[in-house]
């Protein structure tokens, strides 16, 4: 069998943190293929970050051209397509960004192969173990094409740390470009100090409970306190109250951070999706029936009112004694 | 315009999954389509429709690819509004999202939607994949997991917005093209056709439910039945299923009494802070 080939994201000068997760799981998956991990860089002037990437991998191939620059499913499809035939790889996989759950199954469409989404564990060349049924089963599922295709959850794989040596950097031929009449008009971004939901050890999240947006400002707070990401529920993105992009969930987000705080969030099997693997979960809320509780390693019984400016002081109180 | 829409059946999402032996009993399982799916027909019927509750404009056809039983939600569907309704009966078992988008693409063949829309993903799979899939096949255009979808008064392109992980992008599409629908899709004025409605129009913020008159009409909606190998396509899918396990049950947790026991749990029991 062959390489694996490794869709990363980077920024201007680096590699994505989020794709050192599919790293990890290419080279669990480069075992059972044979060949090595190989990474596909798709954008425009992408040279600085490939030199990032190249540390983790055995070759870098970029795909550089300035209609490359905003990730389209219809432009960067193909070129993947065209990376596994040139590279003679069996398997093409991508953490499971926004960007890869768009691009990836079409690639797959080009190439006839089968896909697994959102895996959590490699069992062999062509069975994967990924979580279905919002997270309320685990399926073990095999491909039957000659090349298989895998988007990887994050939080399910750690990630992986620069090799000993890192791989060349080539050039790639992007061949024709059709964007089929799609483009990206304008990207909103959100722009914020904190740790990326993905990436934070430590993640608070607010619920509809919380009733009203200026009513966040205590989470963040107590979010900066602990170095954390600030995060919510459906509830309270639908409310208004916080941004559509600090969703937790089914929709949204997938988190598994070391420590998760859930604040006046009651707990909807959609929002467990997102967060039900976390290390330890801690839910306060004032109805004691929450459905949340039975997830939570520690539950407090309280309102928000009383127990957040509470836990901020007993914080600091705890820091500045240690 | 011509719109063709899903719904998939899936198990109640609610209802608690039972695991024989390596399999999921869904013996007990009560039906419905899937919520996306749901949000996806509400798409195209305001697509379709001069404000809310106005004239109909343009044709939905509802598809629906599983096993007989399906025709129950189908035709749920058709009360909603939908014009009629295209069942492909097959297994489920026989099924992945590959097989199921080549279904779809021969439906679009025949039926030469202007816009084919679908829930961002199954609430059962999970896997995200077929609308994708369905583009590249056609050779299509793809707007997914859409917050809001405005078709232009030409019906030649969509503008449409969708949340990616750096913030919310705006996408434009050619048509005709496919789009894939998340949770924020029925918002009150997140969906509209410039050649039907205004940019003041409103719509209630949430799927609609048949009416009486709707589940009167949609018993004279025509299902018609198929079967994919009528289609053409060989249920030969590309990734299967072959075990499933119960995820790791968390160990019950503890109620604190006091943030002080809670902070002190937190830093020498956990150690996390």
């Amino acid at each position: 069998m062959g390489a694996v080939l490794v869709f990363c994201e980077v920024s201007e000068t680096a590699i994505r943190s989020a794709s050192l997760s599919a790293i990890a799981a290419a080279r669990a998956l480069a075992a059972h293929h044979g060949g090595g991990v190989v990474a596909a860089l798709i954008g425009s002037n992408v040279g600085a970050a490939a030199s990032d990437v190249a540390r983790y991998v055995d070759k870098v191939v970029t795909f550089d051209d300035a209609s490359l620059a905003s990730p389209l499913a219809e432009t960067y499809a193909p070129i993947l397509a065209r990376a596994v035939a040139a590279t003679s790889a069996t398997a093409l996989i991508a953490t499971a960004t926004s960007t890869a759950k768009d691009v990836l199954p079409r690639t797959a469409a080009l190439l006839g192969a089968g896909m697994a989404s959102d895996i959590v564990r490699v069992d062999a060349a062509k069975r994967f173990r990924r979580p279905a049924y919002a997270g309320n089963i685990l399926e073990d599922v095999e491909i039957a094409s000659a090349i298989v295709l895998a988007s990887v959850r994050q939080t399910a794989f750690a990630p992986a740390a620069p090799a000993a040596q890192a791989g060349p950097v080539e050039a790639g031929a992007v061949g024709a470009i059709d964007s089929l009449g799609a483009e990206v008009l304008s990207l909103h971004a959100t722009k914020s100090e904190r740790p990326e939901l993905g990436d934070a050890k430590i993640v608070v999240s607010g619920g509809r409970g919380m009733k009203a947006g200026e009513n966040f400002k205590i989470l963040e707070e107590l979010t900066d306190l602990l170095g954390g990401a600030l995060g919510a529920s459906r509830a309270a993105c639908d409310a208004g109250m916080v941004p559509n992009d600090l969703q937790v969930g089914q929709t949204g987000k997938v988190v598994a951070p070391q420590l998760y705080v859930a604040v006046a969030i009651s707990g909807a099997i959609q929002h467990l999706a997102g967060m039900k693997g976390s290390k330890v979960i801690v839910a306060i809320n004032k109805d004691s029936d929450a459905p949340i509780f039975q997830v939570a390693d520690y539950g407090l019984v309280a309102t928000w009112e009383a127990a957040i400016p509470a836990l901020i002081s007993e914080i600091k109180k705890r820091k500045s004694a240690s | 315009m011509k719109i063709l829409v899903t719904c998939k059946r899936v198990p109640n999402p609610e209802q608690k999954l039972k695991l024989a032996g390596s399999q999921i009993d869904l013996s007990a399982a009560t039906w419905q389509v899937n919520t996306f799916d749901e949000y996806g027909v509400e798409t195209a019927l305001r697509l379709t429709e001069k404000g809310k509750g106005g004239e109909r404009s343009g044709e939905v056809v509802a598809v629906s690819i599983g096993p007989k039983e399906a025709a129950q939600q189908l035709r749920g569907v058709l009360a909603m509004g939908a014009d009629r309704g295209l069942l492909v009966v097959q297994d489920d078992a026989a099924l992945d999202a590959d097989a199921i988008a080549r279904v779809l693409a021969k439906l679009v063949e025949r039926e030469k939607p202007d816009l084919v829309i679908l829930g961002k993903q199954t609430v059962d799979g999970d896997s995200n994949q077929v609308g994708q899939i369905l583009a590249g096949l056609l050779g299509w255009p793809q707007a997914t997991f859409l917050a809001s979808l405005r078709v232009a008064a030409d019906g030649k392109t969509a503008t449409t917005t969708r949340e990616v992980d750096a913030g919310v992008e705006e996408k434009r599409v050619r048509l005709p093209a496919v789009a894939t629908v998340d949770l924020r899709i029925i918002a009150k004025k997140a969906v509209r056709h410039e050649g039907l409605a205004g940019p003041d129009t409103e719509w209630e913020e949430t799927q609609r439910y048949a009416s009486l008159k709707g589940i009167m009409a949609a018993k004279k909606k025509e299902i018609k039945e198929l079967t994919a190998a009528e289609l053409g396509v060989a249920a030969a899918p590309l990734m299967k299923v072959v075990g499933y396990e119960a995820p790791p049950t968390r160990k019950a947790g503890v109620r604190v009494a006091s943030v002080e026991e809670l902070v002190q749990k937190l830093q020498n029991e956990a150690k996390v802070i």
